[in-house]
């Protein structure tokens, strides 16, 4: 029985975790800064959608890796918490790029990337879809930063507190 | 720390059960873990501004907006009265010796975009010195898009966004006298010598008598780069074809007779502008739209805009954009004006707070005319 994670799925949870960090902090700098908005604006599209293709490659790598198991020991509460708030994840890493992109294509902005590279809208021009979205966005984003520290608490309390070797299995 | 393997006790291991956990050893570690989840949740809220509030960012800026004009759900909180414009540009390709962007490229490409008056009041009745303003979105091919705000003064009365929100707290009408406090108007004058400076540049170049005779500015300085990579600094303006006449003294009993004008000029014929593009010399300011640069500097007449049809504000059209002066092509980048990332962020928010709003029929209608 494998005890941890392929090289593949640490090399995407290790690189997704730094960019999505980057990406709650870059966010709620930005719409609260005049002088910098404009820099990190222009990031935050691009790395954005850059999850949104990592987080595709990584759920192809998961069905085909699949995860090692918990501790068989784990009690029954703690593990479907573990694989829920995994697939919380996996969701928000979906839902957030989607939402971004879909809210600037409800509001008729050119959805720019970098030099001329450009998205298409996936969504119509329709000015209650924005009011519906970009508040969405927010929530999300506070939903996953959330569920990050509750990650990162239980993260933390296998390593040092089980000593279970679950840590050990996305870190080695 | 050596891990201990886990057991495969079907019981459950006794490492999970809570009466370990509170053993005073794991206590301390939880406590660590808990300052860790604490640290980065707080420096997640000092990033977002939690611990700074006073600090002027785009939430606080449109806030003084509605402060000083009240509030007007549904309407832009500057610029409030508008209405769409539909044309096109024929670019006659003389700006490409500056900027690879395709809007230069010989050819037409089509336009839409707002005429209004400045301030926040969407009914205030037009006037002859309240500042006008064109805004513009050219569509290029593959989705790209240029879009800009221009006003018909020479240069901007406020260097920085600070400098804005200062006189938007100053100008702000006394609820007692109505009217602004002198004192504070007079203590903002002095904090801000560019801005009397400026104000009287604006006085003495004076408005014109309509929309469509009427120079809109782009004010703020861009950098252009060419297909060959330089990289010059430019400020553009629509100039009119319609000659110049100066603007009448006082309003006429019409509330709306400049757009009305405009309605009508447009209904004639197609009102048409030049787009000048204002070469900048190493030395002229940049970063500083309160100052113009030298008369003699190059302009390159880059192509003729032309204005088709007059349209009310409505679903989906003019109302519903944001024109961001930062959505700009390939060819075309900001400056170091403090003003352009400034407007970026507040125009955002104001976008996002007006689209959230229930509409109410805007001044100015265009539907009951023949
Ligand atoms: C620096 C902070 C982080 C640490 C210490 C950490 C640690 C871990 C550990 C130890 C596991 C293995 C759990 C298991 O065996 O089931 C894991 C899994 C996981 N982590 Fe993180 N993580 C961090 C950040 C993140 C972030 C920011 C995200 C994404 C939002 C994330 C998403 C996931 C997901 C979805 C899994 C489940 C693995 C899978 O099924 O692919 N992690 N993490
Ligand atoms: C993992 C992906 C993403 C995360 C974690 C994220 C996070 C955030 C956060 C935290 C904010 C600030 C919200 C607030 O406080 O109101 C924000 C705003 C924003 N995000 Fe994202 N975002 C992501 C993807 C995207 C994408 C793909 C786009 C567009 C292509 C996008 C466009 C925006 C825009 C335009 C804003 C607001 C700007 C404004 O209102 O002025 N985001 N995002
Ligand atoms: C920091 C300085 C500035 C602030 C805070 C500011 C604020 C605003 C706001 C809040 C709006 C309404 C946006 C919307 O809801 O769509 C607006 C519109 C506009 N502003 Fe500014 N502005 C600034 C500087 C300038 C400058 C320098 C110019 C001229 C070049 C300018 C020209 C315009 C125009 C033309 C519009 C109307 C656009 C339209 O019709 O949609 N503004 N401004």
């Amino acid at each position: 029985m494998t005890r941890h994670f392929s090289l593949l799925s640490r090399l995407l949870h290790w690189l997704m975790a730094i960019l999505i960090l980057a990406m709650l902090f870059i966010g709620v700098a930005m719409v609260s800064s005049l002088s910098d908005y404009h820099r990190l604006v222009s990031i935050h599209k691009p790395l954005g959608i850059l999850i949104l293709i990592l987080v595709a490659i990584r759920l192809v790598n998961r069905l085909f890796n699949p995860a090692p198991s918990l501790p068989a020991g784990m009690p029954a509460a703690l593990r479907f918490t573990a694989h829920a708030s995994h697939w919380l994840l996996y969701a928000l890493m979906f839902a957030l790029p989607l939402v971004g992109w879909g809210m600037l294509s409800a509001a008729g902005y050119p959805i720019v990337l970098i030099g001329l590279l450009h998205l298409p809208p996936i969504l119509p021009h329709d000015a209650g879809l924005y009011a519906a979205l970009r508040p969405l966005h927010t929530v999300l984003a506070f939903v996953l930063f959330a569920t990050f520290l509750a990650h990162l608490g239980a993260a933390l309390m296998h390593a040092v507190v089980f000593r279970d070797g679950v840590f050990q299995s996305m870190t080695r | 720390m050596p891990n201990i393997p886990a057991s495969s006790r079907p019981d459950g291991d006794p490492r999970y059960t809570l009466a370990s956990l509170l053993a005073p050893p794991q206590l301390v570690r939880l406590a660590a873990i808990g300052a860790v989840v604490g640290a980065v949740a707080a420096s997640f809220a000092w990033t977002g501004g939690f611990f700074s509030p006073d600090r002027l960012d785009q939430t606080r800026m449109i806030d003084a907006f509605e402060a000083a004009n009240g509030p007007h759900p549904g309407f832009r909180r500057n610029h409030a009265k508008g209405v769409c414009l539909e044309g096109y540009f024929d670019s006659n390709g003389a700006g490409a010796r500056l900027s690879k962007a395709e809007v230069f490229q010989p050819g037409r490409v089509p336009v839409f975009g707002r005429f209004a008056l400045a301030g926040g009041l969407p009914m205030i009745p037009d006037g002859p010195t309240i500042v006008r303003s064109m805004a513009l979105n050219f569509s290029l091919p593959d989705g790209e898009a240029w879009r800009t705000g221009m006003n018909d003064i020479p240069v901007f009365p406020l260097r920085t966004p600070q400098a804005f929100y200062d006189q938007l707290v100053a100008a702000k009408p006394d609820p007692k006298t109505g009217r602004p406090d002198p004192q504070l108007l007079a203590a903002f004058q002095a904090a801000y010598p560019e801005t009397v400076r400026a104000t009287a540049v604006i006085r003495a170049h004076g408005f014109s008598s309509g929309f469509a005779n009427a120079t809109y500015n782009g004010l703020d300085a861009f950098l252009f780069t060419s297909a060959a990579g330089t990289t010059t600094p430019v400020r553009w303006s629509m100039e009119p074809v319609d000659a110049f006449a100066p603007a009448a003294a006082a309003p006429t009993a019409d509330r709306n007779y400049l757009f009305d004008a405009l309605i009508a000029r447009v209904h004639d014929a197609p009102a048409k502008w030049h787009l000048i593009l204002t070469v900048g010399q190493p030395g002229d300011p940049t970063d500083d739209a309160t100052q113009p640069w030298p008369p003699e500097r190059e302009r390159i007449d880059a192509g003729v805009l032309s204005v088709t049809r007059i349209v009310a504000e409505g679903d989906g059209n003019c109302r519903d954009i944001n024109f961001d002066p930062l959505v700009l092509p390939d060819g075309i980048a900001p400056s170091d004006d403090p003003l352009l990332s400034a407007r970026s962020a507040a125009y955002s928010t104001s976008f996002t707070r007006r689209e959230g709003e229930t509409k109410i029929p805007s001044a100015i209608q265009t539907a009951r005319r023949p």
